[in-house]
């Protein structure tokens, strides 16, 4: 089975929804007369990502009824999305949430478990911190999502793997830092180290959308990725440029990888979950 | 201990022209000015807001006062004709000295400020004329030690080389085609005849440079610095005067009174909506 998969590497107008909202249903609409059959959106993609106090003003309720979502729902008739935004729930509570929406419908939302309140990152001070990590059924088989630092912890993609996700699909705002000599800036060469060792490790699809453009003077470095379930980088999107990067997955590449390397089969998380108990419970 | 900070150059130009690009753009401008004294920073500065928004749109300044050193005008004019850019020669030596007249005596960093500033005057001044935004030329090493005047040559609309050591803008200066003498000659904030950055600091560039990476980006206590090589007193005297003028790198502090502040709890990116 053939996926046609799209990265959109944006730059967003911070706390502007209205032109974000048009860039996503522009750009839904020429990955879909490109035949693609789901676009993945960055990290906050519908907000920008230093928001501070902007946070109230630019949340949204993923459904029908909320305005940003009715368009998003509407293009997603064609194609499968996944959009990065402000979820305000019923409490008020608000997170930085992932939806992956198909055939006018929402199928999944992930908040954000792991925000960073560190160094140049200040998430805790405005959101609430997601607490669950599932893999969901989409029409192209079962996949799973996260944004940014959920990814720079092992644990969730390890429970999105046994949760029965093939596909990873990672978004961030990942702004670029850690200058030396090399040619690539140190959180590029981290995220793409670990995107790799994922892949290869889970032998899952890894698809991550980043984006690009500054907010005040944080760049954000873009170079969006696709690897395979070997760790074969499949697809990039250039550094610090927007792009709309296209690639055809063929799934039954995880047929092929696992056949050859049964890491999924002989995985035991019964002894994981033991020696958590033991460590957790002291039992 | 070996502590490399070369950078790829190209990396760096990437992202500082895409920087330059991006934040003045967005904000409705299409131009910069830029104060030009014939060194480093400003020629790199410069070099950089030319290739990111086209030559014709960046305004260099040159703004001799009577004591500048002839090298200095005659290095900024080279860069200027390598870069093709529009450009002003305005001497402060006037407006300067009026203000010193009133006081016979004054010190030689009194002195040095007042052009600082009026050069700063200058330059927001032509901002509104040329219609473009002050583009800084601080580096790292100056931002942290201090070495700078408050509202002087730190004032700037946006700091493309503010977090580059001076050694890394002398690599950087190098793939920009900075002419050789500049790079080599040694840098001076030309206030009085005969000043060096070095010979004021009591340090050189190259030695400070490594101290403030452990400090600052590798977080290096005091005593760990030591422990690496370096001379005790001259780690105190590195770190305290970091410490001692943080107040140059902050906006000022306001009394907080009301539920919600600008500075403490009222939270906006520059870049607000754009």
């Amino acid at each position: 089975m053939k996926l046609n998969l799209a990265l959109a590497q944006i730059n967003t107008r911070l706390g502007n929804i209205q032109v974000n909202l048009d860039k996503h249903i522009t750009l839904a609409r020429q990955a879909f007369q490109d035949g693609m059959d789901l676009l993945v959106f960055p990290e906050l993609s519908l907000t920008g990502y230093i928001l501070q106090d902007l946070v109230p003003t630019v949340s949204c309720r993923p459904g029908v009824e909320d305005p940003v979502f009715h368009h998003l729902l509407d293009a997603s008739r064609d194609i499968d999305l996944v959009v990065g935004f402000v979820d305000e729930d019923a409490r008020h509570r608000f997170y930085i949430a992932s939806a992956y929406i198909s055939r006018g419908e929402v199928i999944h939302v992930h908040h954000k478990v792991y925000l960073p309140t560190y160094g140049l990152f200040d998430e805790g001070r405005f959101f609430a911190p997601g607490d669950s990590v599932r893999a969901f059924d989409t029409r192209f088989g079962r996949f799973g999502m996260l944004i940014c630092e959920d990814f720079w912890h092992a644990s969730p993609p390890y429970i999105l793997w046994q949760d029965g996700a093939d596909m990873l699909l990672f978004s961030s705002a990942s702004p670029g830092r850690g200058l030396t000599a090399e040619p690539k800036l140190e959180s590029s060469a981290w995220v793409e180290h670990t995107n790799r060792a994922y892949a290869s490790l889970f032998t899952v699809f890894v698809a991550h959308a980043n984006r690009v453009g500054f907010e005040d003077g944080l760049n954000f470095w873009g170079g969006s990725t696709v690897f395979d379930p070997d760790g074969k980088l499949v697809a990039q999107a250039p550094y610090f440029e927007e792009a709309l990067t296209k690639t055809e997955i063929d799934l039954n590449q995880l047929h092929r990888t696992r056949a050859r390397l049964p890491l999924l089969r002989d995985e035991r998380p019964e002894l994981v979950q033991r020696e958590l108990e033991r460590i957790l419970h002291g039992n | 201990m070996e502590i490399n900070l070369s950078v790829d150059p190209e990396l760096v130009r990437k992202i500082l022209t895409e920087f330059i690009r991006s934040e003045i753009t967005r904000v409705g401008f299409t131009r910069a000015v830029i104060n030009l004294s014939g060194g480093i920073d400003s020629a790199v500065s410069f070099a950089l807001a030319a290739e990111a928004l086209g030559p014709q749109n960046v305004l260099a300044i040159r703004l001799p006062y009577k004591t500048s050193s002839a090298d200095s005008l005659e290095h900024a004019q080279m860069l200027i004709d390598q870069f093709g850019c529009p450009s002003l020669t305005i001497p402060i030596t006037e407006m300067v000295d009026a203000l010193i007249a009133r006081e016979p005596g004054m010190s030689e960093i009194r002195k040095g400020n007042i052009m600082a500033r009026a050069r700063m005057i200058v330059a927001y001044d032509q901002s509104e004329a040329f219609k473009g935004l002050v583009v800084g030329t601080g580096n790292k090493t100056e931002i942290l030690l201090g070495y700078t005047t408050l509202y002087g040559d730190s004032a700037c609309a946006i700091n493309p080389i503010g977090d580059l050591y001076k050694t890394q803008v002398r690599h950087l200066a190098r793939a920009l085609k900075i002419p050789e003498l500049i790079i080599a000659k040694p840098p001076s904030a030309d206030l009085w005849a005969g000043q060096t950055d070095e010979g004021e600091l009591g340090f050189t560039y190259a030695e400070v440079d490594q101290l403030l990476y452990l400090l600052v980006d590798q977080r290096y206590r005091p005593v760990e610095a030591v422990e690496a090589g370096f001379d005790e007193k001259f780690v105190r005297q590195v770190y305290e005067r970091v410490r001692r003028n943080q107040f140059k790198r902050v906006l000022p502090p306001i009394a907080k009174l009301s539920s919600r502040t600008v500075g403490y709890d009222f939270l906006y990116l520059r870049d607000w909506g754009t």
